[in-house]
């Protein structure tokens, strides 16, 4: 067995040493946790393998495998994409974490790029977005447009992404409207579009007019675009599903990561690292400011502007729990730390956090 | 002119050995087909979904770590189905033997014993039995309808797991992601070859072996079997009607409960919120390619993870959708139930429409709750 | 809008296809045939319907399309157990697998992709008034399409012979060939129309509900109206109030949500499986209350010998 390891661990050696020299294309891989279809996570995810095969030709090939639960199966998919001969990896699920590691421990010589985890190795970088500061600005959008100063939220699970997505939202609006009220509704899923109408519903019933979402497909902005609420898009631009109600989106970009990731294993130059992009990196961009008067618009452009050039964070101080406990004193920025695991929601959230 | 079927004065042996091997080459003609209509060459196909897998070593170990758990529940269903209990909720009994299973482990992780295996395994078997004795419950105290019931419970289940790692059963130190601790080592089952295949490949194995002399052997599989084809001579071994589906249920949940700690101690190591790819559901498949007999459900465990993995395979070396696999997984399910017709029964071709035999039809007459006069009916 | 007519048209919206799909799979299982494919049968609807109302342009064209891949597939399922005897439940489950394949293949080239609506049909006078007119009169026509089903449904198994017929095919098929009766072609005609029930179920997602095609997108749908048939003891009035509790019950969950009732989510997300369990038990626990309705042959195969 042990001599299967080696050679295949020399296989993928002699692919990435090769490919250096431009002989044989290096093989990226991609695991995708949804179908490429979902127009939402996994799509983008895709337009980023896309977006290498553009960028780098044929030095390189690229191969994907869809839909892959996270579970006993993730280890297997990825032990496969080694075996077949990738050199290079990317594992685009925060399940897929532990498998990662796991297969990358036992090919050292292959290169793993893991989104969304914490968990590295000398072989194994992760990658993940700041989407938090789009979500600042769309607060603040939402804000200054909804009439009835309360915003609807459909939300997928509860994890430190979410609510982190959505005490920026409420930061963003507060900032705008102290007395700007958010109701949240959690779906317990990213792909149920029925459940997802439904709970767009009893919020625009409950009196919300802004409707805003984090799962993975466009029916939340159709359901606003119907009762005449207006919704921001989610992982991709979303505006045909509702021309007239898309404010804007907030777009996952992982092409130019994915580039020059894949880049610097073609030149030998690749390092794990910890890369947690936003807005200056180009890894979270915004969809065009639509069907918003122009002040707004200038607005939502300009803390775009000022997030990008780190002359403001959506997390900087005072900021209050919902228990009015202070969480960050004035003048002070939340670390990166607290962003990552953050597990509670900042005043003015009107929802308990499952715990 | 129509086709008509008739009962075969006995099953026919030549036929159970055929069809199988008749399903999957009616499988293999259709995929090819199928194939070939979405522009890849057949032949090469075929060869990537079924015999790719077999060629390499380390994609045979995988072949058994995806059957492992396809077998163990799938024996247990099979005994299920064949005294006509439907329980279609191993899914949610697999889930609720993970979570009971994985109790030591996430609440005694120190505890490093020679023990604490055996104790997980107890656990799994007697949490996935619990989930059972439900269904099994309503339908001895109620009548309640056990597809129905044991189906419920497969989204409750799913639900409690997801509930325990966001909540209580969370990784402390996992930023708050929904993720259990990952089990310490010694809470994890001994693994073979190349580190994947793990212990459970051979509970599977003697499971098989040990239900099969049992359905062969004993008295109570006899009862089993009767009552499955002749539910009205079925009592007779002195078991009652409630006996057999208590020991049904529990026997199954217990088996899926153990694929499910088997799961979580084994390939993934700690719980989260998809423990399973649906192999519940999928084993259900299995009991009926394995003709509903324990060790036939060695083999239907095996034909369905290559299924998966030669689906696998064609994604990545042919980029095939992973949709293809699917429909050519339930293509093989309806070309099995349609090769095991003819067991049973022979085709005939007739010329005019049959009158009704009034005479022997009506002996179901005047009994309206008669499951048993029809023998046919247990015709799978 | 005020907060409770909201509710209230969230619900029949929610219910809709819970009912179609139920309707038509209790007079597939009042023939005495229990399909457990009805989740494949409602995702091909789906797909088909939404493709043809894209292609086309019309949503009435997407309803057709998706009542007959229903029906299609039903057939499907029909000449697999009725004609070759296999086993129902496991041919119901294949169709299951095989449908959400298949839409899946099917529908790859319109992801991602605005549908067509079917549009709401106001009825002048009634839908102006205050709450009542825009919840019972502005729905689309699926809506009152359901109901009238779910009315006809119950007139046909009360008052016509057509009903008897079903019914005695369901009860006893034995008896019901020794009378003279073709058990195989009702038994046809019942899975057919349970399929195009189905297919309309689904059709009515991607059109009406959510008009898209996602991959998956009836997420169990299909397996809540087979509980819900049992929950209705197989009678069509209480099939329509089931599938309005079970709406109900589901949105209420998202509601008490909505205006901050602190219950885990996953809690509410399993409550109407609890309840369809608990209903399940309310009904078979009396017994006399089953047994007038039950097919008793459900489930069974039906060879005549000869």
């Amino acid at each position: 067995m042990h001599k299967f390891i080696v050679l295949a661990s020399a296989l993928a050696l002699t692919l990435v040493a090769t490919s250096a020299f431009g002989a044989d294309p290096l093989k990226v891989g991609f695991v995708y946790v949804g179908p490429i279809s979902d127009h939402g996570w996994t799509y983008q995810h895709d337009q980023g393998r896309l977006a290498i095969e553009k960028a780098l030709g044929k030095r390189v090939k690229t191969v994907y495998v869809e839909k892959v639960p996270e579970g006993p199966d993730t280890e297997r998919v990825i032990t496969r994409l080694v075996r077949e001969g990738a050199g290079l990896i990317f594992t685009t699920s925060f399940g897929y974490m532990d498998p990662t590691i796991k297969v990358a421990k036992r090919f050292p010589k292959a290169i793993f790029e893991h989104a969304t985890g914490y968990k590295r190795a000398k072989n194994v970088a992760t990658y993940s977005g700041r989407f938090y500061e789009g979500r600042y600005v769309i607060g603040q959008i939402a804000a200054k447009m909804s009439k009835s100063g309360v915003a609807g939220y459909v939300a997928s699970f509860p994890i430190p992404e979410v609510v982190r997505g959505i005490n920026s939202f409420m930061l963003g609006a507060q900032s705008i409207n102290p007395d700007f009220k958010l109701k949240v509704v959690w779906v317990n899923s990213w792909v149920d579009p029925g459940k997802d109408a439904d709970a767009a519903k009893v919020l625009i019933g409950q009196g919300a007019d802004i409707i805003t979402q984090h799962t993975d497909h466009a029916t939340p902005i159709q359901i606003a675009a119907e009762k005449g609420a207006l919704a921001f898009g989610q992982a991709s631009d979303m505006i045909k599903f509702g021309p007239k109600t898309q404010l804007t989106a907030i777009i996952d970009d992982w092409r130019p990561y994915y580039v020059r990731r894949t880049k610097a294993v073609l030149d030998g130059s690749w390092k794990s690292t910890d890369t947690w992009g936003g807005m200056d990196t180009g890894m979270v961009g915004m969809a065009p400011y639509t069907n918003m008067p122009a002040d707004v618009a200038a607005m939502a452009k300009a803390t775009e502007d000022k997030i990008r050039s780190g002359k403001m964070h959506a997390f900087d101080g005072p900021i209050y729990k919902q228990d009015g406990s202070l969480a960050v004193p004035k003048g002070k920025r939340l670390d990166d730390g607290a962003l990552l695991g953050m597990n509670w929601y900042v005043k003015g959230v009107d929802d308990k956090l499952p715990k | 002119m129509r086709v008509v079927l008739e009962k075969r004065p006995e099953r026919s042996r030549a036929m159970q050995v055929a069809s199988p091997l008749l399903a999957v080459a009616l499988t293999v003609l259709f995929g090819s087909i199928l194939f070939a209509a979405r522009g890849f060459d057949p032949v090469h196909a075929i060869y990537v979904y079924f015999i790719g897998p077999l060629t390499t070593l380390w994609s045979v170990e995988e072949l058994i770590v995806k059957a492992t758990p396809l077998v163990l529940i799938g024996a247990g269903l099979a005994i299920c189905f064949r005294a006509d209990l439907w329980n279609i909720g191993a899914e949610g009994q697999l889930i609720a033997g993970a979570l009971a299973g994985a109790s030591i482990p996430i609440l005694a992780p120190e505890w490093d014993s020679a023990l604490a295996i055996p104790a997980m395994l107890v656990l799994g078997m007697l949490g996935g039995m619990a989930w059972a004795a439900v269904p099994a419950f309503l339908r001895n105290r109620f009548g309640a309808n056990e597809i129905l019931t044991s189906l419920m419970l497969v989204y409750v289940a799913q639900y409690l797991l997801d509930w325990l790692v966001r909540g209580p059963w969370r990784d402390p130190h996992g930023f708050n992601f929904p993720k259990s601790i990952s089990f310490n080592d010694w809470h994890l089952l001994a693994t073979f070859g190349d580190g994947r295949v793990h212990l459970g490949a051979v509970f599977a194995v003697i499971v098989a072996a040990v239900l099969a002399v049992f359905m062969a052997r004993t008295l109570m599989g006899f009862e089993i079997r009767v009552r499955g084809e002749a539910p009205r001579a079925s009592g007779f071994g002195g078991f009652s009607q409630a006996g057999t589906t208590w020991l049904c249920f529990g026997i199954s949940g217990a088996l899926a409960g153990l694929a499910g700690i088997c799961e979580v101690a084994g390939p993934v190591g700690q719980l989260q919120p998809t423990i399973s790819p649906g192999y519940g559901f999928t084993a259900i498949i299995v009991a009926f390619l394995g003709r509903l007999n324990p060790l036939g459900a060695l083999f239907g465990g095996l034909v369905l993870a290559i299924c998966y993995l030669g689906g696998e395979a064609a994604q990545v070396e042919l980029s095939i959708s992973e949709k293809t696999a699917q429909v050519f997984q339930g293509m093989l399910l309806f070309f099995i139930l349609t090769c095991d017709a003819l067991i049973r029964y022979r085709v005939r071709v007739e010329r005019a429409a049959p009158g009704s035999s009034r005479l022997r039809a009506s002996i179901g007459l005047g009994n309206p709750a008669a499951r048993a006069a029809d023998a046919g009916g247990t015709a799978r | 809008m005020n907060a409770l007519e909201a509710v209230l048209l969230t619900i029949i919206t929610a219910s809709t296809p819970l009912l179609l799909a139920a309707v038509g799979e209790l007079v597939t299982e009042r023939s005495g045939v229990l399909n457990l494919g009805v989740e494949g049968m409602m995702i091909m609807g789906a797909v088909t319907g939404f493709a043809a109302a894209y292609t086309t342009g019309s949503a009435a064209v997407g309803v057709a399309a998706a009542v007959a891949t229903g029906g299609a597939m039903a057939l499907l399922f029909a000449f697999l157990t009725q004609t070759l005897a296999a086993n129902q439940m496991a041919t119901g489950l294949a169709l299951t697998l095989f449908g959400i394949g298949l839409s899946g293949l099917m529908g790859q080239p319109f992801t991602g992709l605005p549908g067509v609506k079917l549009g709401a049909v106001h009825i002048p006078g009634l839908s102006d008034l205050p709450l009542i007119g825009p919840v019972l009169f502005a729905q689309d026509l699926l809506v009152y399409g359901s109901v009238a089903l779910t009315a006809f449904v119950a007139w046909v198994f009360a008052r016509t012979r057509l009903g008897l017929v079903i019914r005695a095919v369901g009860s006893n098929h034995h008896s019901a060939h020794a009378l003279g009766y073709d058990v195989a072609a009702v038994r046809y005609g019942c899975i057919a129309f349970g399929g195009a029930c189905a297919g309309l179920a689904g059709g009515y997602l991607s059109l009406v509900y959510t008009p898209q095609w996602i991959e998956n997108m009836s997420a169990g749908r299909g397996w809540i109206a087979l509980a819900l048939v049992v929950f209705a003891t197989w009678t069509p009035s209480r099939v329509a109030v089931g599938a309005y509790l079970f709406g109900a019950v589901w949105i209420m969950g998202l509601y008490a949500q909505g205006v901050g009732v602190a219950i885990p989510s996953q809690f509410l997300a399993s409550l109407p499986y609890l309840v369809t369990i608990a209903a399940l038990l309310a009904i078979s626990g009396n017994r006399i209350f089953t047994k007038v309705n039950t097919p008793a042959c459900i489930g069974q195969t039906f060879v005549p010998d000869r």
